[in-house]
């Protein structure tokens, strides 16, 4: 009787918390959905740009499902493979064949590799280690370049974002549900300088953080660092900020912290997904819109350039005002969301 | 400021929530320097009112203004030391950086600071447990650090939500004899309460029951014109005879 008493009263609380109950429910099938689409998707098929290729090698290169991109000279071609327009840039030399790869992503070369191979394999039948022939030179990273170094910028940025986002949101929720908000507002602060407060205060703590997990990347983990030190800072920062100011937004929306930490599955996890960690191109095409509204998209891609391609702030600097930008939204909101509390 | 305009001066005010109507048509006045009891079961929409009163909350109908000014507004918080219902505290810091950090949003700072500081927390005599660390207090104490930071910034009207829910009958009284000097000084304090012996220290009282204003008065001008003898039993009259 008495277990049936718990068992009960579990049950009707868990029919008066909805969100909870969505969250068993609904979160398991959108995140599998997501995986799904991910691991599930096409085979990447690469983008090949060509200086001066034989007609047949064209032919069959497109027949094992490359994208052909013609140029006339090496430095346009060049210029392309800088730009990530292609993956790789093929080129004749004496009786090998010349392969240049952008380099940044270990599956992409792969998979240029093993088509350039089936290609040479299919025209030379006869020949044994065709791949001999072959001459691999890399625009960014090396062949010794591993997994790590190409989803180490996306870590970086995936866990400045979680953990700031998390402790700032339950944070800033506490105020709410132990009734310090409510004494907060009845000083005359103002909601801004509240909203501010908690950013610099936090701010501090994020700097720190930062500079730390920056710094043990990439000297004691050794991670690949092509770009400048500065840089990466800047973005684990911006990120962190990004991460703190939407934490203390949603802290708005959430009762307890079990439902702060809801947010999880709902905020964090599909932003991880389309971060970089898996390749986009065999994402669905609406799919791999959404990541224009997630701010951890933004880092992750911007410390990647600058981690495995050296890129400086012309490349990043569009990055770095779309993250400023959901800073000062996301504050901005959570000052008109404060009004809940206090009109004035 | 003149002393015959009222301290706290509410019309006809109103608060729904979506469709429930939880306080209707209230009118009452809080005059300088006395210390006016709300008196009400929970529920009755005591706090309700104070945050009504307090400008933390805005009114559906009617108008609240406080020193002369329509309340909310921001300016008039620094003139009001609230003592909410549960104890605002920061519980990881010490009582004396909880009341740092509220000092400093009323902009109090160097030496007055200190001073008040010492000051108040003689008061809720909690002089020797300042730099104790908020959890390791008692509720009680928890209370009296509430109070204490309510003192801090020498506001001319205190506002105190259940003021002495569990402080033991001694500390009580030496708290409610620092209001009635504070009332000396020309501090005005609006105070809600339940419990009904409290309630007859007060120089004025609201009986507050679902919502309505029943009544306001002295405590024995409540109870003779009710024809009873204790606040009790004058508190079932007004509300409708039911006991």
């Amino acid at each position: 009787m008495k277990i049936w008493a718990i068992m009960l009263r579990i049950l009707r609380q868990f029919r008066r918390d909805k969100r909870t109950l969505a969250l068993i429910f609904i979160a398991p099938l959108v995140v599998l959905t997501l995986m799904h689409l991910v691991f599930n998707g096409k085979d990447y098929e690469p983008n090949l740009g060509i200086v001066q290729i034989p007609a047949p090698l064209v032919t069959s290169l497109e027949k094992q499902g490359a994208t052909i991109f013609t140029y006339e000279d090496k430095e346009r071609a060049d210029q392309a493979l800088d730009e990530r327009k292609i993956d790789a840039i093929i080129t004749q030399s004496g009786n090998g064949l010349d392969v240049k790869l952008e380099g940044s992503e270990p599956t992409v070369n792969k998979s240029v590799l093993m088509l350039l191979q089936k290609v040479s394999r299919e025209l030379q039948p006869d020949v044994n280690g065709a791949a001999d022939k072959m001459n691999v030179s890399y625009l960014h990273g090396s062949e010794d370049m591993t997994s790590i170094d190409q989803f180490g910028p996306i870590l970086i940025g995936f866990f400045v974002f979680f953990f700031v986002f998390l402790i700032a949101g339950v944070s800033f929720l506490r105020e709410r549900t132990t009734g310090t908000l409510e004494r907060l507002l009845s000083t005359p602060i103002k909601r801004w300088e509240l909203v501010v407060g908690y950013v610099g205060g936090f701010g501090i703590f994020t700097v720190f953080q930062a500079l730390l997990i920056s710094w043990f990347c990439i000297q004691v983990l050794g991670i690949l660092m092509a770009g400048s030190f500065a840089f990466v800072l800047l973005l684990t920062l911006l990120l962190s900020m990004t991460a703190l100011t939407l934490g203390t937004l949603l802290s708005a929306f959430a009762n307890n912290e079990l439902q702060m930490i809801q947010f999880i599955p709902l905020i964090i996890v599909p932003q991880l997904f389309l971060s970089g960690l898996f390749p986009l191109e065999t994402l669905p095409e609406w799919l791999q819109q959404l990541k224009i509204v997630m701010p951890l998209t933004y880092g992750t891609e911007a410390l990647s350039e600058v981690m495995i391609r050296g890129k400086g702030w012309d490349t990043i600097a569009g990055n770095i005002f779309v993250l400023i930008g959901f800073s000062l939204v996301f504050m901005l909101l959570n000052v008109l969301a404060l009004r809940k509390h206090r009109k004035i | 400021m003149s002393h015959n305009e009222s301290v706290i001066q509410a019309t006809h005010v109103g608060k729904r929530f979506g469709k429930k109507m939880v306080l209707n048509d209230i009118s009452l006045e809080v005059r300088p320097a006395e210390t006016f009891g709300l008196l009400g079961p929970s529920g009755s929409g005591k706090t309700t009112l104070v945050k009504l009163l307090t400008g933390i909350d805005t009114v559906s109908s009617g108008e609240v203004r406080i020193f002369g000014t329509v309340m909310p507004k921001l300016s008039m918080l620094r003139q009001i030391g609230y003592m909410a219902q549960s104890d605002a505290l920061y519980t990881e810091l010490s009582a004396l950086e909880n009341l740092e950090f509220f000092a400093a949003l009323y902009g109090m700072k160097g030496p007055r600071r200190k001073i008040r500081i010492r000051e108040v927390m003689e008061i809720v005599a909690l002089g020797d447990d300042l730099h104790k660390r908020v959890d390791q207090y008692s509720g009680g104490m928890k209370r009296r650090l509430s109070l204490a930071i309510a003192l801090l910034h020498e506001p001319p009207l205190l506002v105190l939500d259940e003021p002495t829910v569990g402080i033991d009958p001694l500390l009580r009284q030496s708290i409610w004899s620092e209001l009635k000097a504070l009332n000396a000084k020309g501090t005005t304090i609006l105070m809600t309460t339940h419990v009904m012996d409290e309630a007859e220290k007060c120089d004025r009282l609201g009986m507050i029951r679902n919502g309505a204003l029943l009544a306001a008065d002295t405590p024995s001008a409540l109870i003779s014109q009710a024809g009873k003898q204790t606040i009790e039993e004058a508190f079932i009259y007004y509300g409708g005879g039911e006991s």
